[in-house]
This record gives structure tokens, sequence and C-alpha cells, in this order.
């Protein structure tokens, strides 16, 4: 068979054995319904109970204060709107970064566009991290909430969570981080990150898709996700997705255990993978911060190509990977977050993004930087661009 | 998302390079689209395309409709040449996804582009050239 290789982990990852085994009980033999009084609904409910302890306990919040979603998506909307609304009384500011996911993004616009609410969306550095200053800067007496990403998923760098969180608290606003690429792959302690809400996600940490979670600290107030039942202590009605919800648990149980060995693991893998192509291939750039990233997370730009082509190549040599070229996108413009560190559109179309993940060896980096030169070699051989460079017009 | 005849041909692209003395040289598309084509035409005293070229920057499709556009108008005269409209470019890969239509209508317009440079330079008139601007801003997007 031909190999296949995935490093596209921070698009979805495989769903661990132990994670469907899990989930398989729930479906197969315990099916109750989580409010019903009988042996089936006690025993889905105990099952319930135990991976919101499990997940509570990974970011050491409570329980109770932990919400299951369908996902990252929804969490991000729920936290932003719902923050929203249920507190306009004390202003209508909202900031929030350029680099954000569009769950994000797009929640904060609408709230500009449909609630009257304004928001300041700011500048990042080359290196896509947010100023401290700018934040500080930013706030005014009408700032509710401050919603800046733990991690960006398309450059890996992580921001000054526990200071943002400080600025926040210190200003009395709520700060919400969205955190569907950090939850499972790294430590998070909410209390000591101040951090009053955190979206997160099952899929990116080998669970299944279509699950998240929100953390919500005491005190906080949310209007109501989903008006019905008394699920999710009301604020989310409806019956328990709880095959997912186990397979959620299950899988947030084993992302931490030796969690900081993983993150070592994963670390030494992605060095070598960006080290490797910077120095094998010239003309190109390390996208995000070098260090403060994400272990799983190379962004690469490749001068004088388009990424699409990149991944049409990889992919026929078995390499699956990702890119933030608009024909990839299905927009005009290549990605939002590269435009913001200051790339020109041309790098920006000619990035590429390599996650690598629990799966991966040290022998899937030599093939993927044994077969990625000459793949970009070939397209530059194609490439206008590359000929004025050639030609020393440039 | 691609046909096999798009993928063989950005595989296995014709007519990738440049020619050093050409008759006519187009370049459309802009980087901030993401996709560039520039094609180098050889044209005999017939008006008869002998030889073409290509290369550009950009996606799967725009590779692919390049290299099939530089075939149909190999050995084929001028005016011929400029009756190869985008849908033919469609037609002959077995069609293009919707959003990347856009890279045939490049294909078509690199074509022109190159006969323009080759009129201008030959004081020659094209009918079918008339109204067209080599130098256009892209907007095949829109």
């Amino acid at each position: 068979m031909k190999k296949r290789i995935y490093m596209d982990y921070s698009a979805t990852t495989p769903v661990k054995k132990e994670v469907i085994d899990a989930m398989m009980n729930y479906m197969e033999t315990e099916y109750g319904n989580p409010s019903s009084i009988h042996s089936y609904g006690r025993n889905t409910k105990n099952a319930v109970d135990e991976a919101r302890d499990i997940i509570a306990k990974s970011i050491n919040a409570k329980s109770r204060d932990l919400y299951f979603t369908a996902g990252g998506s929804e969490s991000d909307n729920w936290a932003i709107k719902g923050y929203a609304f249920a507190n306009r009384n004390k202003g209508n500011h909202i900031i929030t970064t350029k680099i954000e996911h569009h769950a994000v993004l797009h929640a904060v616009e609408y709230l500009e566009k449909e609630h009257g609410f304004t928001a300041t969306y700011l500048d990042v550095d080359k290196d896509g991290l947010i100023s401290l200053e700018d934040l500080k800067n930013a706030m005014t007496d009408e700032t509710i909430l401050i919603t800046v990403m733990y991690a960006n998923n398309e450059i890996g760098t992580i921001q000054p969570i526990r200071e943002i969180g400080a600025v926040a608290k210190e200003h009395k606003v709520a700060f919400h981080t969205d955190g569907v690429q950090a939850y499972g792959h790294q430590i998070i302690d909410v209390d000591e990150l101040n951090i009053d809400m955190l979206s997160m996600s099952a899929h990116k940490l080998h669970g299944p898709k279509g699950m998240g979670a929100l953390y919500v600290r005491p005190g906080i107030k949310l209007h109501n996700l989903i008006h019905g039942g008394a699920q999710e202590r009301k604020k989310r009605a409806g019956t328990e997705n709880v095959p997912g919800i186990v397979g959620f648990g299950k899988a947030a149980a084993l992302a931490h255990e030796n969690l900081e060995e993983k993150i070592a693991r994963t670390t030494a893998l992605r060095d070598r993978l960006i080290d490797g192509i910077l120095e094998k291939i010239p003309y190109t750039l390390l996208n995000g911060h070098r260090t403060k990233r994400l272990p799983n997370n190379t962004n690469i730009s490749f001068r004088f190509i388009e990424g699409e082509s990149l991944l049409l190549s990889l992919d026929m040599v078995g390499i699956a990977a990702s890119s933030g070229s608009a024909c990839t996108s299905g927009s005009l413009d290549p990605s939002h977050v590269l435009l913001s560190l200051g790339l020109s559109h041309e790098v920006a179309h000619g990035s590429l993004r390599l996650t690598v993940g629990a799966f991966n060896t040290e022998e899937d980096i030599e093939y993927l930087l044994q077969e990625l030169p000459p793949i970009v070699e070939r397209l530059r051989q194609m490439s206008p661009l590359y000929e004025e460079i050639k030609g020393g017009n440039a | 998302m691609y046909t096999e005849i798009v993928m063989e041909h950005f595989t296995n692209p014709r007519n990738v390079g440049e020619i050093k003395d050409a008759d006519g040289i187009g370049q459309v598309g802009n980087p901030k689209c993401g996709d560039i084509m520039k094609m180098y035409f050889k044209i005999d005293e017939n008006e008869v395309i002998t030889d073409v070229k290509f290369k550009t920057f950009g996606c799967g499709s725009a590779i692919a409709s390049s290299s099939i556009a530089t075939e149909l108008i190999k050995g084929k005269t001028v005016k011929e040449a400029l009756n190869v409209s985008n849908k033919k470019v469609v037609e002959e890969l077995g069609g293009l996804p919707s959003a990347k239509i856009h890279c045939s209508v490049l294909a078509e317009q690199a074509i022109k582009s190159a006969i323009f440079d080759y009129a201008q330079k030959n004081n020659k008139h094209y009918e079918e050239l008339e109204g067209f601007d080599p130098d256009a801003e892209e907007d095949h997007h829109h």
C-alpha cells in the first residue's frame, strides 16, 4: 500500500482506540437517557458526571463550572454572545485580536453589526504576539470582555495568557480564551492563568468530532444558549450526547497522562521539521514565534510558489498537510492570520502548515524532509516569480 | 475535487519553460490573487504558433489550465488561438470546480496577452483583440 503520513493534527486527530471502545459501550449497552430515573439513565448520568470531573480537574476547575457543547465553535459563540447579551448594562465594548479563529471574529462582528456593540481588534507583531500595552490602551469604561485565543491554529503562536488575564482582572472585565488548539496540548490552570471562560474541543485530542466544552468561572453571567430542559444546568438544553461526552472524557484523561513528556516529544519532532526545512530549502521563512508556539506546529512560507499546488504535490507522495493559501480557503484572500503578521499576499499564498502528533515518528519527519525539497524546486521551476529572482530582477 | 485530466496536467505539465527569442510574451494575473501566468510564443511568417512555453505561479488548476491551453494552440494560427475560450479550456480539462473557473479565464487572457504583444511588435491588428487591455487589473474573481 502507498505510504500515507498524516501531518494535519491541528485540523483534526484520529480517535484513539480506547476512546472508541469507551464510546461504543454508551451506544450499544448503556444507551439510557441521563434524565431517566431507571438504571439505564443512572448509568449514563454517572458516565456524564465522570467525564465532566475528568475535564474540569484537568484545568483545575470545579465540575459544576464546565458545560458540554457541540464543539469549539459553539463554545466560542456562546462565551462571546452569551456574555455580551447578559452584560450589556455594564458596557458595549469588546477587545479581541486580528488573528482569532473565525468562530470568534465572526461572533464579534455579528455583535457589532446587529446588536450595537463596538470592538477593538488588536494587531499582532511579526511573530503573531499581541502587545500588552496595546491591550491596556484599548480598555475603555465601556469594555466588558477581552477574548484572545490561547494558541493560534495556523501559526501556533501562544499568547501571554496569564498577563492578559491579569489585565482583565485588574479592570474587572471578563477574559475568554479560545483554547481549542491548546487544551490537551498545554498545561492549563484556569485559576493560575486568570481565565474566566475557556473554549475546548474534543477532536483536537483524539476525541470525537462535534463535541466540546466551555468552562465558565463562577460569577460570570451568560445568557442561556439553548432553552429547553434542565440539562447543563438549564444553560444548554437537550439530551446529552452521552457517547460524545464519554469519548471526550476518555480522550482528556489520556491526553493528560504524562502530558509534559508528550510535549517534549512533539516539540522535538517539530524542531527537527522546522530546522530541517529552513536548512534544506532556500527562500523560506517560519511563520509564528520560534519558541512561544504550540509543540506540534510548523508553518513555513515558500516564496514563489502557491500553497495549494504544494499540498497537491505532497498528497501525491502520501503526506497530508494544510495551507493558508486563498485557493484552499474558498475565499479571495490568503489567511487573515498570515496577512496580520505583515506578510505580502504572495508569501502568504505560499504557506504550508504541518502539524504533527502522537502517531508521527522521526522517520515521518525524515520522509517529509526528503520529499519536500524536490517538490518545491519543481514548482519553483514553473514559477515566473522564481525566474525573476534568478534573473536578478528582484 | 479535480478531474483526472487536471491532475495529469498538474503532474506532467506540457510546455513548461521560457523562449528566449519569443515573438510574443504575455503575463496576466497578480500575486495578490495567488496566480500569475506567463506565456511565450514563437510565431512564423504565416502567423502559425510554432512553439509555446509557459510559467505559472498558482494552484493546481492554474497550472493545469496553462498546460492544456498551450497544447490547444501549439501549431495553430494566431487567429485560431484567439478563438480559444476559457470554456474550451474547462471542457478539455473535463471540468473545473466553480471556484476555479477563473484559472481558465486566466489562460484565455494569457493567450490574448501574448498575441497582443506580438501584434504590437509587428504592427498587426486582430479584431478579436479590440478592446483588450493586457494591463487591465485582473478581476477574474468577481
